[in-house]
């Protein structure tokens, strides 16, 4: 079970790749032989399993591509007394 | 987008801020304006206050930035933002009111505009996007071009002894008893992106609490007219601008540390 996802609007993508540089986890790339309607290589999600949804992509994508949803955090006491 | 079904114990954790229209910018890939644009976005969004706020667009490669925030916007002429920003504030000192400028724009044509406009204590807003070049006009030497880089109006480098050195606003504007909050950020990394909001929140709830001039400088990049891709573009402004122009804060009156330190 995924602990995040994000979900990509391609078509506001240019494909400058600053996501796949910093997505802690590496299951970002630029789409191959793929385009979007402004004509870029749009990014991709290789391995939907591994996402954390810590955000990083959407922190540094400048056309705000990405929205993430991460998995809810259990109170910490609950946890602690499980 | 297809329609995708969302895990009950997910929650949502970023999500397209409210402050921008759902135009696709003219911006290249990888600039980063499209950060600075997303960053004031998110924060006038969690202020609350985009239905008060009116920005004013400069000219360079943000004079579409009206296009791009949904909120009131103004266009000034070339430099000119801060003396809009000072008529506009004070016929309606409740509204929150920003200028948007770049380096060409308020470091070359429009110092005089805004060095008086600080120095009134004017109770607005300013994000300077600093990326050592003019780039909607084809990449030329800026005031704040670094000395040797080559650009097309210095081909061989900046020469500083004919074309001066690079001025360093935030350390200028600072000086200036009306400024309340001044500093210098970058948006290169994830780290310095997170910094830079916290500026810019700061910066808006300064002028929200009436307590003078505030401005942010944002370190920037401008891959296509430095030649370089968007990565290449931010590892070079972290090795050479950052050394040129120092973060931090240049000002911070004491009730701004208290606003900072309170929340």
């Amino acid at each position: 079970m995924a602990k995040g996802m994000v979900l990509i609007n391609e078509d506001r993508c240019k494909g400058c790749g600053l996501c796949v540089s910093v997505c802690p986890v590496h299951i970002l790339r630029l789409a191959d032989g793929r385009f979007n309607a402004k004509g870029y290589r749009p990014v991709e999600v290789t391995d939907p399993e591994a996402c954390t949804g810590c955000a990083m992509c959407a922190t540094i994508c400048p056309d705000v591509v990405f929205t993430v949803y991460r998995q809810r955090r259990k109170p910490k006491q609950a946890a602690a007394t499980a | 987008m297809a329609t995708v079904e969302i895990p009950a114990d997910m929650e949502l954790v970023y999500k397209y801020p409210e402050s921008l229209t759902e135009a696709h910018t003219h911006y290249c890939p990888g600039c980063t304006h499209g950060v600075i644009h997303r960053l004031i976005a998110e924060v006038l969004d969690e202020l609350g206050v985009r239905e008060r706020t009116i920005g004013i667009a400069p000219v360079g490669c943000s004079v579409l930035a009206y296009y791009y925030f949904n909120m009131d916007f103004a266009e000034a002429a070339h430099g000119r933002a801060p003396a809009m920003a000072t008529g506009l504030k004070r016929v309606s000192p409740d509204k929150v009111v920003f200028t948007y400028q770049g380096d060409g724009d308020l470091a070359a044509i429009g110092t005089a505009e805004i060095i008086h406009a600080v120095n009134r204590g004017e109770l607005f807003t300013t994000i300077f996007v600093n990326n050592a070049i003019y780039g909607m006009t084809g990449g030329q030497m800026a005031p704040t071009t670094l000395p040797g880089q080559v650009t097309t109006s210095s081909p061989y480098g900046r020469d500083v002894e004919t074309a001066g050195f690079p001025i360093h606003m935030a350390e200028l504007v600072g000086q200036l008893p009306g400024a309340a909050y001044v500093t210098r950020q970058a948006v290169l990394d994830v780290p310095g992106i997170r910094r830079t909001k916290k500026a810019i929140k700061l910066a808006f709830q300064t002028q929200l609490a009436g307590l003078g001039f505030s401005m942010v400088e944002v370190l920037s990049t401008c891959g296509t007219n430095w030649h370089m891709g968007p990565l290449e573009a931010l590892e070079w402004a972290k090795e050479h601008m950052v050394e040129y122009f120092p973060l931090g804060d240049t000002k911070m009156t004491d009730r701004v540390r208290a606003l900072k330190e309170g929340k």
